[in-house]
């Protein structure tokens, strides 16, 4: 890959979470570079501070010392041009399907005429057609996931977050999204940055890999991924895919996460 | 679905209280109970058709009073609530007071609820009121408070303003938890507006029934109060039915028809 233009960079980040009885240290020194273009999956066990860091990038949650900077600005309070996709869809149950992918455009004052056409033609891409005015308890899992994924991208974000979004799916849902994740990446070259505990999804979707640990959470290693695009589900049986999943692997088992008998 | 299968929960409930009221009437005859002891259901069904007007009159204003009674605690026990949710200081004082409140058997403070608003409709409404709220405000409270973090993160990523996620997240998330309130307060709302009848006034089912106790007239004691257990139930599932029509996402997943 070439070089892009550093979007955000994230310097010797602190995240300190104070209780009454102790301190817990959810990142320390954290140093980040994402480029423009680049497709960033954070890999790491639970607990390690990856969700935190993730919502520490979207001025979700106040930093304890270091500095963020998006765009050329220090991240303060949520940006603008920032999508987000939590672990769970989130839909407002009170709204139809066009509705809630209306719903952050409307919080931000959006006139609804000049995001509604655009709001069915992301749900026709995404499969939804014929679901604008269903409920979100008359849909399954994985198509509510694709409603909060259309929610995120409706404001066109250059930045899009999405945390550990396929966790709660089951496995051939999982495949069918991340196939239609790497084709929207594909497509839209968006910067995205991914949280997974999934060492073949993060392989599979990222250009790069950043491998984090927890207590205190850290970065481990930043893992280029050299695999062509598009990426095809056939490629997870190459060989170089394998040897990026074991030695993705060996970290965790190094960490006494993964134990093999 | 036959209509006898859908409405199966309805029929078995019609079925349980003709059977009562059929027990009842012959546990009367045969036991040759007296009338002022226990009227029997005719004897009851006769008192109420004897004078139609004069009970119509007193249930109807048993139910404004009630009404107007719940009205108010609805809207000033959702006000509070959202005073209380949103201020350190209202939550420290005014829950800690209310909850302290409710620990106190209210009905003992009517009498003087006719001190300070005399004998007409005021103080059974007052009543209604002060029973009523509190398991609004209390429901409404944990309403708001149990909203997922993540739904309110979703619009804060958006900037949204606290007025935003009050009235686009809390209030149609804690709609559920407000509307269990609101089933108790109802009820509590007629038990309200009774007690303020019976302890002063001379007007409502509450007086007819203080009235017919002093003449020994049990049938139309009783004939009050079937009034106002049909005034009760219907009030309880006019609340349910608002529910359904506001609520279908809630409603629709706990009864699990589809």
């Amino acid at each position: 890959m070439t070089q892009q233009r550093s979007y955000a960079r994230i310097h010797n980040l602190n995240k300190v979470y104070r209780s009454r009885h102790m301190d817990i240290e959810a990142l320390k020194s954290i140093d980040l570079d994402i480029h423009e273009h680049e497709f960033i999956s954070v890999l790491g066990p639970s607990g390690c501070g990856k969700s935190t860091l993730l919502k520490c990038l979207a001025g979700l949650e106040p930093i304890t010392s270091g500095e963020i900077i998006l765009d050329g600005t220090p991240v303060k309070t949520p940006p603008d041009n920032m999508g987000i996709v939590f672990q769970r869809d989130i839909l407002l149950d009170w709204r139809n399907i066009l509705d809630n992918v209306l719903f952050i455009t409307e919080i931000r004052g959006a006139k609804r005429s000049d995001y509604e056409g655009k709001a069915r033609a992301l749900l026709e891409r995404f499969g939804l057609k014929g679901f604008e005015r269903k409920h979100p308890w008359e849909l399954s899992g994985g198509m509510r996931q694709r409603v909060s994924i259309c929610r995120a991208l409706l404001d066109n974000p250059e930045f899009l977050l999405l945390d550990e979004p396929f966790g709660a799916l089951d496995a051939m849902t999982r495949d069918d999204l991340n196939l239609e994740l790497a084709r929207l990446w594909q497509e839209t070259r968006k910067t995205v940055l991914f949280i997974t505990h999934s060492i073949a999804e993060a392989v599979f979707l990222s250009t790069k890999v950043i491998v984090m640990s927890g207590n205190p959470g850290k970065i481990d290693e930043i893992l280029n991924i050299e695999l062509p695009h598009p990426r095809t589900l056939s490629m997870r049986e190459t060989r170089e895919f394998g040897e990026y999943v074991q030695h993705l692997r060996g970290h965790f088992t190094k960490m006494g996460i993964l134990k093999e008998a | 679905m036959g209509w006898i299968e859908k409405n199966n929960r309805f029929l078995t409930s019609v079925a349980v209280l003709m059977i009562s009221v059929i027990l009842w009437e012959i546990s009367c005859r045969i036991l040759e109970v007296r009338p002022f002891i226990l009227p029997a259901p005719s004897a009851v069904l006769l008192e109420m058709m004897d004078a139609p007007d004069y009970f119509a009159r007193h249930a109807g204003y048993t139910l404004v009073t009630t009404l107007a009674g719940f009205a108010l605690a609805v809207v000033l026990g959702v006000l509070m609530a959202i005073g209380i949710v949103h201020s350190v200081f209202l939550d420290r004082t005014l829950y800690t007071l209310l909850v302290a409140l409710n620990s106190v058997p209210k009905v003992a403070l009517a009498p003087l609820f006719v001190i300070w608003m005399g004998t007409g409709p005021e103080p059974k409404i007052a009543i209604a009121l002060m029973i009523a709220i509190f398991s609004i405000v209390i429901d409404t409270v944990l309403g708001l408070r149990s909203v997922d973090k993540d739904m309110i993160d979703m619009a804060r990523s958006a900037r949204a303003t606290t007025m935003q996620v009050l009235f686009k997240i809390r209030f149609p998330c804690a709609l559920a938890s407000m509307f269990a309130g609101m089933k108790v307060g109802i009820s509590f709302a007629l038990i309200g507006a009774i007690v303020g009848e019976f302890v002063a006034g001379e007007t409502g089912l509450g007086h007819v029934i203080l009235l017919s106790q002093g003449m020994f007239d049990t049938a139309r004691a009783f004939a009050a109060i079937v009034i106002l257990g049909i005034m009760g139930t219907i009030l309880f599932y006019s609340v349910e039915a608002v529910e359904r029509i506001l609520l279908p996402w809630h409603t629709s997943q706990r009864v699990g028809e589809q």
